[in-house]
């Protein structure tokens, strides 16, 4: 069981919430403690809105252990509307083709489950279409 | 007006500050289900299609975004939430709050009651009567209530035609802050097991035509009823009026029993493209009526959840709907958004397919 | 800097050995090394590996490593970066022998992928993404390269099979290498026609993992044996360089910076121009790795690295001939052992001993390995010893 380092990751996960460095004012995600653009101390939680547009994407067919019951899945490069790039899941894609430019908006969804169906439900961030 | 002694009335008067509604994606058409366990002979089949839930949906995904939406509307400081209640009958977990994850994902935790209810289609509106008691009490100033579902009808049963996903979020507040003022609800409570899920069962039994009068209409009619004569009102003062709507057919048939019209429940008659979504029936209904309604309108809403009950809600809309509902997705946006499945799919998305 | 010289290479071949053990599968490579060397004692083993704790259960490699290869005593240690594991690990040895505190290292780079079957192994793999927010949303290193090919094509004019002459030069030049895992010349018609994996990737355009161990023996020249076998081949230079592990923190994805950065610092301190180095084995683990390794190098402008190859410059007598005993396309990704293989490799060819695959007169050779999309970049320059 591999409870505590999602817990403790909840608000990411959920909402997106990474960091503003109070230096030098750039959005990270995922938060870290040095700003990568200044080298500053960050640690200034700013919520992303959650829209961007798709950078690159694929479609995974062979999927890694703990994933095989959503294959095929398409994941996606990510470039947000306040900068960084993020990795995260194209999701309620239904008969839309992905393009490179995609506009896309955050969506808290099941990312898998830690273990079987007798372990807990780990959520989190993925992208669709935008709707908005 | 005869004086009701058993309307439920906030000493502060509340409202609905935000709505916000959910639907997922996928469509089954009920002539599939027909194709796969009737041979296409069904004379008439009881909805168009339902909405299904895609393989990374659950209540849980489903309420945080009903309660983004409302959030949105609402435009309320999420610390100044107090309650955030859910009702549903396929809580994605047995034990464990579903209540406590979508706290966290809308900023509400941690100064927050949080509880999951269960009352099978009335488990919504159990929810906002309760946030209508905190916030009528000024005990809070803003209570999160949430009817949603992913139902499960048991393959090849009369309920996989309809049972469908979906709900809607309301943030409660003060009346004077609110989009839509609720003036009071009235709830009506008898032990008849029409319809329920016994632990650990996957699909739930139901009393095929014992569902119909000794339970959705014996009830909704007593609750509608009980509610216009203690507000002193009848169908035409209403503009609007929406039933729990576990096919096309019922919710039509009871209007017309407490006197509404077609017109007066069509904008909030989902049920024939996107099924019976349970906890999210009736009041998924309301936030679409809420999309088009206009200041001064007034509402009849009355869900109905087995075994059994009814909570009647007497609703009038004001001004501030027309500055903030544009601020979220629409009910029908989410309709709108539709892809067709098979009933392979179907199961899959289910989990209808043993994998081990 | 004192002069390291490469005085054993021991290699096996490259493949599915269900038989065979992590460990036995390395202490081959290891005696083959000592042998080679004129039977030099080590006194310090580093090992480079990357997923035997995952898919092995065992931690703690170096030393079990030692004992089984009867050095119990020596100093030992494991290095992990990823795909870039062995050739971190060479680079321990390197500086080890360099400072003078070590007088002979072995370094032993090994993988074994057999000892589990199924999408474990994709999850093993996954582990060296960044496990919170790359492997958390099912994204696995293929994947990964597919993002990167995918936006490669949108950004440069890759036309459709463009990058297929990395993958059939790759098997032409396996057919050459007696351990190699594929030793058949691949037609453009088969891999035109491969099975999409994780569009726009195809299965051929994908190096197959598989096991193996390959070994080498440094030490100083005044330490080798009197009757020293070999011609000399000394590692003119090393270098390692760190980017994001995430590459979603990366400004510009398809720029690996690191790679970059490691081939200038390895080319300045061996004092190498790129018109000097006969042969560049790079990690071609994916094909577009090798369009853009070939354009971190130098070799190519941004969006031309395709180019280089469909015009023939990377086969055996281009050039700039690549991956010379098949790379890890043909030769197979034997994971955390194949910066060793390439050092193994590049000997062989500076040694004159690469066979059908030698390429005349090769003095100076570039390798580097990988970890992830470059989020490590070890690179090493050897030479013929003057």
């Amino acid at each position: 069981m591999e409870i505590p380092r999602h817990w403790r990751l909840k608000q990411q996960r959920y909402s997106l919430v990474g960091e503003i460095c109070p230096h030098c004012q750039v959005k990270i995600f995922p938060p870290r403690d040095v700003c990568p653009n200044c080298g500053g101390e960050a640690n200034t939680p700013y919520t992303f809105s959650g829209r961007g547009e798709v950078y690159s994407y694929t479609t995974i067919y062979e999927a890694p252990a703990g994933f095989e019951d959503k294959a095929p899945y398409t994941v996606a490069l990510v470039k947000l509307d306040e900068g960084p790039l993020v990795t995260a899941q194209l999701t309620d894609l239904g008969d839309t083709p992905v393009e490179i430019g995609m506009p896309v908006e955050m969506v808290t969804r099941r990312l898998r489950q830690d273990g079987d169906e007798r372990g807990m439900l780990i959520y989190g961030y993925k992208f669709r279409p935008a709707m908005n | 007006m005869t004086e009701n002694k058993t309307l439920l009335k906030p000493s502060r008067p509340v409202g609905i500050v935000g709505y916000g509604a959910y639907v997922p994606r996928y469509r089954l058409p009920a002539k599939e289900v027909d194709r796969m366990w009737a041979g296409e002979r069904s004379a008439g089949l009881p909805i168009k299609e339902k909405a299904v839930p895609g393989l990374d949906e659950d209540v849980i995904t489903m309420s945080i975004e009903a309660a983004r939406n409302a959030m949105k509307r609402a435009e309320i400081d999420p610390a100044e939430i107090r309650a955030v209640w859910i009702g549903s009958e396929s809580h994605p977990y047995a034990v464990k709050p579903s209540s406590t994850i979508i706290a966290e994902a809308i900023g509400a935790a941690p100064h927050v009651q949080a509880a999951d209810m269960e009352f099978a289609c009335k488990a919504g509106t159990e929810a906002m009567v309760m946030a209508m008691g905190l916030v009528g009490s000024s005990m809070a100033k803003y209570a999160v209530a949430i009817g949603i579902d992913t139902a499960q009808g048991k393959p090849g049963d009369a309920l996989e035609y309809t049972a469908a996903a979906g709900g809607a979020a309301f943030i409660i507040g003060p009346a004077d802050e609110s989009l839509a003022v609720i003036n009071a609800s009235y709830s009506f409570v008898t032990d008849t097991p029409d319809f329920w899920r016994r632990e650990y069962q996957i699909y739930p039994e139901h009393g095929q035509r014992f569902t119909g009068d000794p339970a959705y209409f014996h009830h909704i009619l007593e609750a509608g009823k009980a509610m216009l004569e203690s507000s002193g009102t009848s169908a035409k003062d209403y503009t609007w009026a929406v039933f729990h709507q576990p096919n096309t057919k019922f919710p039509q048939k009871v209007a017309q029993m407490l006197g509404f019209s077609p017109e007066q429940i069509t904008p909030g008659l989902l049920s024939p493209v996107i099924g019976n979504t349970y906890a999210g029936a009736a009041i998924l209904g309301l936030t679409a009526i809420l999309d088009i309604a206009r200041p001064g309108d007034r509402i009849l809403v009355v869900s109905f959840g087995s075994g059994a009950g009814s909570d009647a809600f007497d609703i009038v809309v004001t001004d501030k709907l027309l500055e903030r509902r544009d601020k979220a997705l629409k009910t029908q946006d989410y309709i709108a958004r539709r892809t067709e499945i098979d009933y392979a799919t179907y199961a899959r998305y289910r989990g209808k397919i043993r994998m081990k | 800097m004192t002069d390291v010289v490469i005085a054993g290479i021991g290699q096996t071949r490259v493949g599915e050995f269900w038989d065979i053990s992590l460990r036995s599968l390395a202490v081959r490579a290891i005696l083959a090394a000592i042998k080679d060397s004129g039977g030099l004692r080590p006194q310090a083993l580093y090992a480079g590996n990357m997923l035997a704790a995952n898919l092995s259960r065992q931690a703690h490699l170096g030393t079990l490593l030692a004992d089984f290869s009867g050095l119990v005593g020596i100093e030992a240690e494991t290095l992990e970066a990823a795909g870039a594991s062995g050739a971190a690990a060479l680079r321990q040895g390197y500086l080890a022998v360099a400072s003078g505190l070590v007088d002979v290292a072995l370094v032993v780079g090994v993988e074994k992928y057999t000892d589990v079957i199924g999408p474990e192994i994709e999850a093993a793999l996954a582990t060296t993404t960044d496990s919170d927010f790359e492997a958390i949303h099912g994204l696995t290193p293929t994947s990964q390269a597919a993002l990167l090919m995918r936006r490669y094509q949108h950004e440069f004019d890759l036309p459709p099979n463009g990058l297929a002459e990395f993958v059939l030069t790759a098997h032409a030049n396996g057919a050459g290498n007696p351990n190699a895992m594929y030793r058949k010349p691949l037609s453009r018609e088969a891999y035109q026609k491969a099975e999409m994996v994780s569009e726009p990737l195809t299965l051929f355009d994908i190096a197959p993992n598989a096991d193996g161990a390959a070994a080498l023996i440094l030490t100083r020249p005044n330490l080798l044996p009197k009757d020293f076998a070999h011609p000399l081949v000394r590692i003119a230079a090393s270098a390692s360089v760190s980017d994001t592990l995430g590459l979603h923190n990366r400004p510009e994805p398809l720029w690996f910076a690191a790679a970059q950065a490691s081939v200038e610092q390895a080319l300045k301190k061996a004092g190498l121009s790129r018109e000097q180095i006969d042969l560049f084995e790079y990690y071609d683990a994916y094909s577009i790795y090798a369009a853009l390794s070939l354009e971190a190098a130098g070799f190519a402008a941004r969006g031309q690295g395709w180019k280089l190859a469909a015009e023939g410059a990377i086969g055996l007598q281009g050039k700039i001939p690549c991956a010379t005993m098949g790379g890890l396309k043909a030769r197979g990704n034997p994971g955390g052992a194949t910066g060793v293989y390439q050092a193994v490799e590049a000997t062989l060819q500076l040694r004159g001993q690469a066979g059908p695959n030698q390429i005349p007169k090769a003095r100076c050779a570039l390798i580097q390995a990988l970890g992830g999309p470059a989020a490590t970049a070890v690179t090493h320059v050897l030479t013929v010893a003057s």
